[in-house]
This record gives C-alpha cells, sequence and structure tokens, in this order.
C-alpha cells in the first residue's frame, strides 16, 4: 500500500514528479532539483515532511523514560519549548533511530521519528514502557511543512497572527511553541534558518497555498537530500543505522556520558566502542569532475571505508560526500570514479552552512 | 508525454541524429533522457578529431542521480562538440534537441541514419518501458 500525505493532490498541481518513498509517493522535484536547492540557500523554499512520526510522550514518568531511552540527556532541557537531537539506541549500541524532542514539562514532550522507521520506533517506543507511567501517542492528523532559506522567517510571519508572531519572536534555534493551531519550530535539514511548522492536516493544504504566494519555491525529496549533506546531516539508513555505533556515524555529540549513573540503553556497548572504536564518518570533497555516490570504496592510509552519502553540491560546484573510514584515516583518500583512481580531500562532514561555504 | 520530433532518428540508448548535410550527423540524448536523469551536473565529451565506431560509449551525461554513457550512433570521425556544456550542463535539460547538443559525427557512411528508429518507433518503445 502507498501513503499518501495530505498535500498529495497540491504536489501534482505544481508538476511535481513523485516516487515511492519508503512506502510514501512523495515529491521528488517540481522540475529542476538543483533550482529548488538555490532557492532554499538563496530565498526560501518549503518541504512536505508530512510523512514523518510525530509522537507525544506525557505522564509524570515521561521524564525519566526518556532518559533510559535515549543517548542524549532531556535533563538537559530546562526551558518550554527547547528541542534536543538524539539517537536512540538498542543494546548492542547501533541507532535505532535519531530523532528530535521537544520539552514543555517534566511530564510532556514531543518526539519527530522518521517515517522510514515508524513502525520499528513505534514498537521500539512501546516495549520500553515496562516501570514508567507514561502514555504514548501517535499524531498521525497533523501535517508538518518545513519552511527554509535566509528569506523565510520574514516569508512566514506575513502569514501569522499578532498571538502567533508573538509566540515566534525572539524564538532561538531548536526551540518550538504551539501558537493557535499551529506547532512552530526553529528547526530543520538545510543548515539554513527557517521553521519546521505542523498544521492540522485539514488546515494543511490551505496553508501550504498561502506559502506559495508568499513566493516560496515547493522543494523536492531530491533537493532536500543534496541539502541535508551540505549542511552535514545524517540520513537514517544511510549514513547510520541498527548497526552502526554513533560515535562511527559523527554523532558522538549527542552522548550525554555525565551524570555516569544514568543508565540508557545502549550505554555499556557505546562507552565500549569509545575505548575500542574502529571508524568514524568523514566529509570527502572532489573538485574535479564526476559525482562521489554512495556504496564506493574509499582507499586510505589507514585501510579502506565506504561512502555512505554521495552527491553533487549545487552550491559549492562540485562533488561532496560522507564516508565512515577506519579511525585513523588522514588528510587525504583515493575513491575509484570510472575505472581509475582519484585523491580526494578528508574533511569535517560539514560542508555549507547559512549559504556559505564552511572553510576547513 | 515527452517531446520527440519528427524529423529525428532515435536509438534504444534514448540517443537522437540530426542530418545537417554533407554527411555531418548532430547527436544528443532525448528529452525523455534527460527526464529520467534530472538534473545534469557534469557532462564529458569526446575528443574532436577522434574516431568513432557505431556503439561506442563516447560521452557521459552525469546528472544528480546517475552517471550515464552516451554511445554514438554514428560511424566516423568527431567534427565538433557542445563546449557551452561545460559551463552550462543544465541546457541538456532546458533544451535537449537544441542547446543541448552533445556532438556532431562526419559519417563513414551516411546510410548508416536510415538504420535507426524513427520518431514513431522511438515513441513506441519508450511506452514499452
Amino acid at each position: 500500500m502507498t501513503n499518501k500525505t495530505v498535500l498529495h493532490a497540491k504536489h501534482l498541481e505544481a508538476g511535481a514528479k513523485m516516487v515511492d518513498f519508503h512506502g510514501w509517493e512523495m515529491p521528488i522535484n517540481y522540475g529542476s532539483q538543483i533550482e529548488e536547492h538555490h532557492a532554499v540557500r538563496r530565498d526560501a523554499g518549503m518541504f512536505d515532511v508530512s510523512h514523518m512520526t510525530i509522537v507525544d510522550v506525557k505522564g509524570k514518568g515521561a521524564k525519566g523514560y526518556l532518559r533510559h531511552l535515549l543517548a542524549n540527556d532531556v535533563d538537559k532541557l530546562k526551558v518550554k519549548g527547547k528541542a534536543l537531537y538524539s539517537g536512540m539506541l538498542n543494546e548492542q549500541g547501533g541507532v535505532v533511530d535519531d530523532l528530535i524532542v521537544y520539552f514543555f514539562a517534566d511530564d510532556d514532550y514531543r518526539l519527530v521519528v522518521n517515517s522510514a522507521t515508524r513502525e520499528k520506533d513505534m514498537n521500539w517506543l512501546m516495549s520500553h514502557t515496562a516501570g514508567f507511567e507514561v502514555t504514548i501517542t501517535e499524531q498521525p492528523d497533523l501535517a508538518m511543512i518545513a519552511v527554509q532559506g535566509p528569506n523565510a522567517k520574514e516569508k512566514v510571519a506575513t502569514l501569522l497572527s499578532d498571538e502567533q508572531l508573538a509566540a515566534v519572536a525572539d524564538m532561538k534555534p531548536f526551540f518550538g511553541v504551539q501558537a493557535g493551531d499551529l506547532f512552530i519550530a526553529t528547526t530543520g535539514y538545510t543548515g539554513e534558518a527557517g521553521y519546521e511548522i505542523m498544521v492540522p492536516a485539514e488546515q494543511a493544504p490551505g496553508f501550504w497555498d498561502r506559502l506559495k504566494q508568499c513566493d516560496i519555491q515547493p522543494c523536492g525529496l531530491g533537493a532536500r537530500d543534496t541539502l541535508r549533506l551540505e549542511a552535514g546531516m545524517n540520513l537514517y539508513g544511510q549514513d547510520m543505522d541498527e548497526n552502526t555505533s554513533p560515535l562511527a556515524a559523527n554523532m558522538g555529540w549527542t552522548i550525554s556520558w555525565l551524570p555516569e549513573d544514568r543508565d540508557f540503553v545502549g550505554r555499556a556497548a557505546v562507552e565500549e566502542y569509545n575505548r575500542s572504536g574502529k571508524e568514524k564518518l568523514v566529509g570527502l570533497v572532489m573538485e574535479e569532475k564526476g559525482v562521489l555516490r554512495s556504496g564506493l570504496t574509499v582507499k586510505t592510509s589507514a585501510g579502506e571505508g565506504v561512502i555512505t552519502s554521495g552527491t553533487f553540491s549545487p552550491t559549492l560546484g562540485y562533488s561532496i560526500a560522507m564516508a565512515r573510514v577506519p579511525a585513523g584515516t588522514g588528510d587525504t583518500a583515493e575513491v575509484e570514479m570510472r575505472k581509475k583512481w582519484v585523491t580526494v580531500k578528508v574533511v569535517k562532514p560539514s560542508f555549507v552552512r547559512n549559504g556559505k561555504k564552511v572553510e576547513q | 508525454m515527452s517531446n520527440i520530433p519528427a524529423e529525428l532518428r532515435y536509438t534504444n540508448s534514448h540517443e537522437w541524429v540530426r542530418p545537417e548535410g554533407n554527411g555531418v550527423f548532430t547527436i544528443g540524448i532525448t528529452e525523455h533522457a534527460q527526464e529520467l536523469l534530472g538534473d545534469m551536473v557534469f557532462v564529458e565529451l569526446p575528443e574532436v578529431g577522434s574516431a568513432v565506431s557505431a556503439g561506442d560509449d563516447v560521452a557521459v551525461a552525469e546528472s544528480v542521480k546517475a552517471a550515464s554513457d552516451v554511445y554514438t550512433p554514428i560511424t566516423g570521425e568527431v567534427v565538433g562538440v557542445n563546449e557551452e556544456l561545460e559551463d552550462s550542463p543544465e541546457q541538456v535539460n532546458s533544451d535537449p534537441y537544441g542547446d543541448g547538443w552533445l556532438f556532431k559525427v562526419k559519417a563513414e557512411d551516411p546510410a548508416e541514419f536510415d538504420e535507426l528508429m524513427t520518431a514513431e518507433e522511438y515513441e513506441n518503445s519508450i511506452e514499452e518501458d
């Protein structure tokens, strides 16, 4: 069965080319994914991300439950609306999924998890409730639209009520607030400023139209992928999965090691990996012609690795990639491109931020 | 439905061929092919003066999605390449039968053209895909 978001008809109306994305029929582009990419870097673009899974976690035991379930520590969240990025690990220290958690109160949180892993995630969440007084409720009737780019906030502001404008005024990055019918968050997956907005499904098509009237470019999954890769953001299932340690996926910063007695799922395994870790996730840059692609072998002085995500960077004009390589990898590596080995630069996996090249 | 100009000839591998007179033929990829590939980011072209045989992979069209070999449908000598594609590969997307042409071949045997697929035959072949 193929799922459709509530905005499906809007995508067809706009001439989108639709593809199957893990059981969801989603737009890959509306003509040119490179133009959509540039719209987000230079102006404003919007993405239908209604396929993502929104889950509310409530109850007296909510905080204790999430401190047990997530590698990052929700105890860091003290201000209402603050969000946190975290991995959810299995006992072997692999990544079950990556997610964003919003804090409203110690008994009230909201998670946004990946759509491709929805069923697995829901089962995982449900199977770890023992001993915690907690209710877990999926919110399938919320659509979600990400509006991203240097002019995104300004354009969205023209559609907000005075009450909503007051709610988002001075909102720092990585916060979310319920404002009237909208849940507006300063999060995203592009490396640009902007919002991710949850809107009741029945209002979503009208809201999408009004955003479009503000000259916000609809963008598909193609541009979403090149934008997140330029920003150095992982894609679950590609850059990490259940068999990958977060430490081998550039997610070390999302693990809260202290306090030492916080017993989160997978703790013993990631501590062991931290002592003996063999691999790391790096960025690759190839300034000559050609495009680095996922699955290609990477040769380094410390051994072989593999490209987990690769693309042409529309902002930089050459190819970039993320690769999992031996921990001892130096400043260069070699990749086989069309039967010849090409030397590529090894950099931190972050290439573009706020429209500008990240100097390495 | 893709645009398939009636005056051109086509191949199974989605190249088009236009006779320019004097045994010279211009070759590019079809609108259908560029739609399948998506936004073009690099185009590698053959060297002018090189000898090519029908069926050789002589060029590469690389898009955000994939690198695709381009085969010459005509045997002969490469007498021109579209140098504008170096800086503007997107012309293959925006104007596949015009500014997005790839290379020109002076044919050894101009009759090779007549053996290629007509527009109608090509249209039927892509409907079967």
